[in-house]
């Protein structure tokens, strides 16, 4: 087990963001997180990652436990990871905020190797181009993939995608689907928050389902969409509940 | 790695300033360069903190006046010689910064530059209020201390090479650090902490040790300026105006580059002298330096060298 979490919960104030949550996620394996807005996805990343620290519960990490580790800690454990809001070190270049990555993740590089792992993951994510411009200037598409970059640069064990397909158009997409599954190929461990149902659902090994904080399902792709307690947990939100339908659909 | 040449001009350029009021023997000349060694000194080791590291240290002149009364004390009671003196008053400075810091260092924005002005006032009234320190009045030195130097005379120049050679390391100090993994961290904490901290940049050592830095230089710098005054009180010392000098000395020139608060620094002097002895201006310059700040901040925020570089892309790794 690479990661386990045992009971977690956070709080923000009264309202229960995430609620005694448990799961464990396997070497190698591509882990899809799915909910509702609003459903505690993001809160329970930054819970692994260190963001937050839980209000109960239990991180492991490795098999060491990590529940009260610092964040910069955890990243240099080996848990790299993207924000859904995109968080680009905007007046530093492409180059330089990978480098950052790098330099500080658990590769722990120095300056010098900092910029040829750069280097070369400026071509994993398609930023060649972009390389020498200021983080700030990209659009948003770009930036998600230099959020990419940033995490994959630090070589992490494990890595956090909040909604890294966002705000992609289908060829992005696609390409960010290679991507995505090149980076499980070189033996690193993927949690993935994802929308797009299609994707996650042709992603994953595995899959949870968050509900107002609580985990309501786990399971493979196929039993995730055939669970009557996720349907109906997505009604609220019509649009993804049709998603949900129809990727079903495409997969029998 | 790209080549980086802007040291490469910028001391040569600074040696030669400082070599003209040795080769012409002149007080005049020495004593203007001596204030923009200082400015330069100052205007440098606040950019670690606030252009490297993004942490507007508004009351910064604190370290200038800590340094300043705690080698003048030294030098004063126990004739501990002006090098030794100096560098105690730069260590002092750098561990009164790790220690307010761990508490104030956790505030972000305004509220950060607020703190750091309160500090400076409570560490102003705090001295003001320590008979031993001299009080209000402060201290003068007796004119015996500069016997140690071969008299009054060559103390000051002595104070001179050392501002000389102060203003040289924290030059090359700020270069180092622009150019290391350390200074990589702290950038990355001045365009968002908290994409730093999960990029794994443990940003609160990382502060403290930057502030640190940029207090042990206005430390060494207070206690050089102080033994060639002679006398040090607390007014002088902790003097929130010099705190608003280097931010804009900063600002003009550029923060978060290396050439550029050295520049900055050159140019306020300038401005200053010209303002201060045209009876027009004279009471006018700190409400003329307002104005030119605000311009900046407007119309220029990355001062001289930011905007230069923008402009110019080939001459980058001249103008760092
Ligand atoms: N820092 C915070 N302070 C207070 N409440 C918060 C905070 N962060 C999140 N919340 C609340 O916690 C709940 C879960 O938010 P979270 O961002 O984890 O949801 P999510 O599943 O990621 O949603 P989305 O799909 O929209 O990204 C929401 O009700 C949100 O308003
Ligand atoms: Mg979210």
């Amino acid at each position: 087990m690479i990661l386990e979490l045992q009971s977690v919960t956070k709080k923000f104030g009264g309202l229960v963001a995430v609620d005694n949550v448990s799961f464990k996620v396997k070497k190698q394996e591509i882990f899809g997180i799915i909910g509702p807005n609003g459903a505690g996805k993001t809160t329970l990343f930054n819970v692994i990652s260190g963001v937050y620290y839980p209000d109960g519960g239990k991180i492991f990490f490795n098999n060491k436990e990590i529940t009260n580790t610092e964040c910069y800690r955890r990243t240099r454990l080996g848990i790299a990871s993207t924000h859904q809001i995109v968080k680009p070190l905007n007046e530093l270049t492409v180059l330089e905020n990978i480098m950052v990555g790098a330099c500080f993740g658990k590769k722990s590089a120095t300056l010098k190797q900092s910029v040829s792992i750069a280097e070369e993951i400026v071509d994993v994510v398609g930023l060649t181009e972009k390389k020498e411009v200021l983080a700030g200037k990209l659009n948003v598409p770009e930036k998600k993939r230099l959020e990419l970059a940033r995490a994959l640069a630090s070589e992490p064990d494990i890595i956090l995608l909040d909604e890294v397909l966002a705000g992609l158009n289908p060829a992005e997409a696609d390409e960010m689907l290679k991507v995505i599954q090149k980076i499980r190929e070189s033996g690193i461990t993927i949690l993935m928050i994802e929308h797009l149902m299609h994707a996650i659902m042709k992603l994953s090994d595995r899959i949870i389902v968050l509900d107002y904080g609580a985990k309501i399902a786990e399971g493979t792709p196929e039993e995730i969409a055939n669970d009557p307690k996720v349907i109906e947990a997505y009604l609220g939100d019509p649009d993804l509940a049709l998603k949900l339908i129809k990727s079903k659909e495409n997969s029998l | 790695m790209k080549k980086r040449y802007t040291l490469l001009w910028l001391i040569p350029l600074i040696l030669a300033i400082s070599l003209i009021p040795i080769i012409t023997h002149s007080v005049i000349y020495r004593e203007t360069v001596f204030l923009i060694l200082m400015y330069i000194t100052l205007a440098v080791s606040l950019n670690i903190i606030l252009g490297y590291t993004g942490y507007v240290s508004f009351g910064h002149v604190v370290f200038f006046g800590i340094g300043g009364y705690t080698s003048f004390y030294l030098m004063h009671k126990f004739g501990i010689h002006l090098i030794f003196a100096m560098i105690m008053g730069g260590v002092v400075s750098a561990i009164i910064a790790l220690i307010v810091g761990e508490a104030v260092l956790k505030l972000r924005g305004a509220f950060f530059a607020i703190a750091t002005i309160g500090i400076n006032e409570a560490i102003k009234s705090l001295v003001t209020n320590l008979s031993w320190l001299g009080g209000a009045t402060g201290m003068f030195f007796n004119f015996k201390i500069y016997k140690t130097y071969g008299g009054a005379a060559k103390a000051i120049w002595f104070a001179y090479c050392l501002m000389v050679i102060v203003t040289i390391v924290s030059l090359v100090t700020s270069y180092f650090i622009k150019n290391s993994k350390f200074g990589y961290g702290l950038f990355a904490i001045r365009e968002d902490e908290d994409a730093a901290i999960v990029l794994g940049v443990n940003a609160k050592r990382f502060k403290s040790i930057a502030y640190a830095i940029s207090a042990f230089f206005p430390g060494l710098v207070g206690a050089i300026f102080f033994f060639k005054a002679g006398n040090i009180e607390p007014e002088d010392a902790f003097h929130l105006v010099k705190s608003i000098e280097m931010i804009f000395m900063v600002m003009l020139g550029g923060f978060g580059t290396i050439s550029g608060p050295p520049i900055g620094a050159i140019l306020y002097e300038r401005l200053k002298g010209i303002l201060l002895v045209n009876p027009l201006f004279k009471n006018l310059h700190m409400a003329i330096t307002g104005l030119i700040l605000l311009i900046i901040i407007l119309f220029a925020p990355g001062g001289i060298v930011g905007t230069l570089r923008n402009r110019f892309k080939k001459i980058r790794s001249l103008l760092e």
